[in-house]
């Protein structure tokens, strides 16, 4: 096994991420040629060609780089503070609570009144998430009552959402909020951009920063604090960091699972395993693997476009189960 | 040079008095063996005095400063720990591991310099695990994990160091080779304090020796005071034959006294 991070990973996943980026403005349900585009890119081009890349193809590409790089370094960042393999994004209850609040907002028609209201209200119930979370898990310093206490807000968030939809006036209400559930970059524009990025800047440099701490609690609490962590703190930063961080990438795409889980995973084994070590890899694969799993869900011809969270899902366990395998005797 | 006083240090660990009222004085160039039987507060003493409990009670000065006012990180340059138990959350190289003592010392962007570099092999090559450097820290023996992590704490570089049990898990000849090396690091000027549960070592290497007894020390000072049969019976419970082999004490229990 080796201890020391490939020299080639940073520089093969960056270059993945540009290439994912780059084939999500070239490939969609509309052909354009290779002219049209490099045409547009050059500042000209006609407007039809202009509007698909411009309004439609571009926005989409960079959510699709920013959420996905923000659920893979909260998934490693996650993981390495929890010191679970299990843990996810969600682990906390942020996504669901930043769920619960875009599902109200639809319930409530104030999606179609405005379309920032959705994400707006979905940052919104994602902190009030984390700060009963605080309330809950109170001065303990263990992982294990935080995770319970995230258990539980995220359980209590998806009874809203299930609430709603029971209580839901039509199906097609139910329709909407279902396929929201579900992820998907569609139809998203620059204003669901200036949403998330801020979100996503400020929640990705709080986790960053806590990235020794991380290290120092592989010795377990007792070690890291004599090392001179302030773990309460640190604590505090992490789950801010993951509430506003994840709270903004599930407000512009809904709910997706599974890239946080998996790519934390699959990068570990190309580092020297410190959870410090994963946090970059994992921001560039999770950009580099939605972005991916986004033009799959283009290309793929379904009657109705899937749904990325569908995707990531369908995709995603296979390649995570056979790591696993691999990986098996380590866990 | 560091001293660790604590006066009057109480914790409780939930209702349960686990510490109550210490007055301690430890001192550079000393090798302390905390002694006692199971549940008598040794664990909970030391973490009380780098302040990883909450006190009830007392405090803790370190060089004559209220810990509870240095930040932990002050702490930290000044006291090394060795937890008990072989806690290693991920499969970490032995590199990896070791440098994590630098922690204390890195500014929040910098790097590890050269000279971070040199203590970190310094400290491997004290620990006689060298040699285990690029190996998987949690695929090494258990005498060798406990090496590589008596290194991480000597890679702090930090005047005094605390051991909760650092001869757990290891055979005679990694015990001595342990037992060695925290008395080489008193000699050279250190605080060395050391939770034990062998006698025998406790007695031939350590200093001093404190005796835990539900909370409180019942008996400080040199081995042969501190191991006499009164206190054995009293606070372990034991009988035991004590000799001297020269210079050396030699502690062997024989069985329970009648309580």
């Amino acid at each position: 096994m080796s201890a020391r991070r490939h020299p080639l990973l940073i520089p093969t996943l960056t270059a993945l991420a540009l290439l994912a980026a780059l084939a999500s403005l070239t490939l969609g349900a509309v052909p354009l040629s290779p002219a049209r585009i490099f045409a547009v890119l050059g500042g000209g081009g006609d407007d039809v060609a202009r509007a698909i890349l411009l309004d439609l193809r571009l926005p989409r590409m960079l959510l699709g780089l920013i959420v996905g790089a923000m659920l893979g370094l909260a998934g490693a960042a996650l993981q390495g503070y929890l010191r679970n393999p299990l843990a996810e994004p969600s682990v906390l209850g942020a996504s669901n609570c930043a769920a619960l609040g875009a599902v109200g907002a639809l319930y409530f028609g104030l999606a179609q009144a405005h379309p920032l209201a959705l994400p707006a209200l979905a940052i919104m119930t994602g902190l009030i998430g984390i700060a009963a979370l605080f309330l809950l898990a109170g001065p303990a310093e263990s992982p294990l009552t935080l995770i319970l206490a995230g258990i539980a807000i995220a359980t209590l968030a998806g009874a809203g959402i299930s609430l709603s939809l029971n209580l839901s006036p039509n199906p097609f209400a139910a329709m909407e909020i279902m396929s929201w559930l579900m992820g998907s970059l569609e139809n998203r524009a620059y204003g669901h951009v200036w949403i998330a990025l801020p979100c996503v800047v400020v929640g990705a440099a709080l986790l960053i920063a806590d990235r020794r701490t991380l290290d120092a609690l592989t010795l377990g609490e007792d070690g890291a604090q004599a090392l001179g962590i302030d773990l309460r703190r640190a604590r505090i930063r992490l789950m801010l960091g993951v509430a506003i961080g994840v709270g903004g990438a599930v407000a512009v795409s809904g709910a997706i699972g599974f890239v946080g889980l998996i790519v934390p995973h699959l990068v570990r084994p190309l580092t020297d395993r410190s959870p410090s070590a994963i946090l970059l890899p994992s921001m560039l694969g999770g950009a580099a693997l939605l972005t991916l799993a986004d033009i799959g869900v283009r290309l793929i011809p379904t009657g109705s476009e899937l749904k990325l969270g569908v995707l990531t899902a369908l995709l995603g366990v296979p390649v995570f189960l056979m790591h696993l395998m691999r990986e098996r005797r380590l866990w | 040079m560091v001293t660790i006083r604590a006066q009057g240090l109480s914790v409780r660990l939930g209702r349960h008095p686990a510490v109550s009222g210490v007055d301690l004085e430890l001192g550079p160039g000393e090798l302390v063996g905390i002694i006692g039987p199971n549940g008598a507060g040794k664990s909970t003493l030391i973490r009380a005095m780098l302040g990883l409990v909450k006190r009830e009670n007392g405090s803790v000065l370190i060089d004559g400063a209220d810990s509870a006012r240095l930040g932990r990180q002050q702490i930290a340059r000044r006291i090394a720990y060795l937890p008990q138990g072989q806690t290693l959350h991920w499969p970490l190289a032995v590199e990896r591991l070791v440098a994590l003592g630098r922690l204390p010392h890195l500014g929040p962007l910098s790097r590890l310099s050269v000279e971070d570099e040199a203590l970190i092999d310094a400290a491997l090559m004290r620990a006689d695990a060298l040699h285990l450097k690029g190996r998987v820290a949690t695929e090494l023996s258990g005498g060798e994990r406990a090496r590589v992590l008596l290194a991480r704490a000597l890679a702090v570089g930090a005047p005094a160091l605390i051991a909760d049990e650092p001869l757990a898990a290891l055979d005679p000849g990694h015990q001595i080779d342990v037992m060695d090396l925290l008395r080489a690091e008193a000699r050279a000027g250190s605080l060395v304090v050391t939770v034990l549960h062998d006698l025998g070592m406790a007695a031939r290497y350590c200093d001093r020796l404190v005796l835990m007894d539900r909370g409180s020390p019942v008996a400080d000072g040199a081995p042969l005071d501190v191991l006499t049969a009164g206190n054995l019976a009293k606070v372990y419970g034991i009988s035991a034959r004590i000799e001297t082999d020269g210079d050396w004490p030699l502690i062997l229990p024989t069985g329970r006294t009648a309580s």
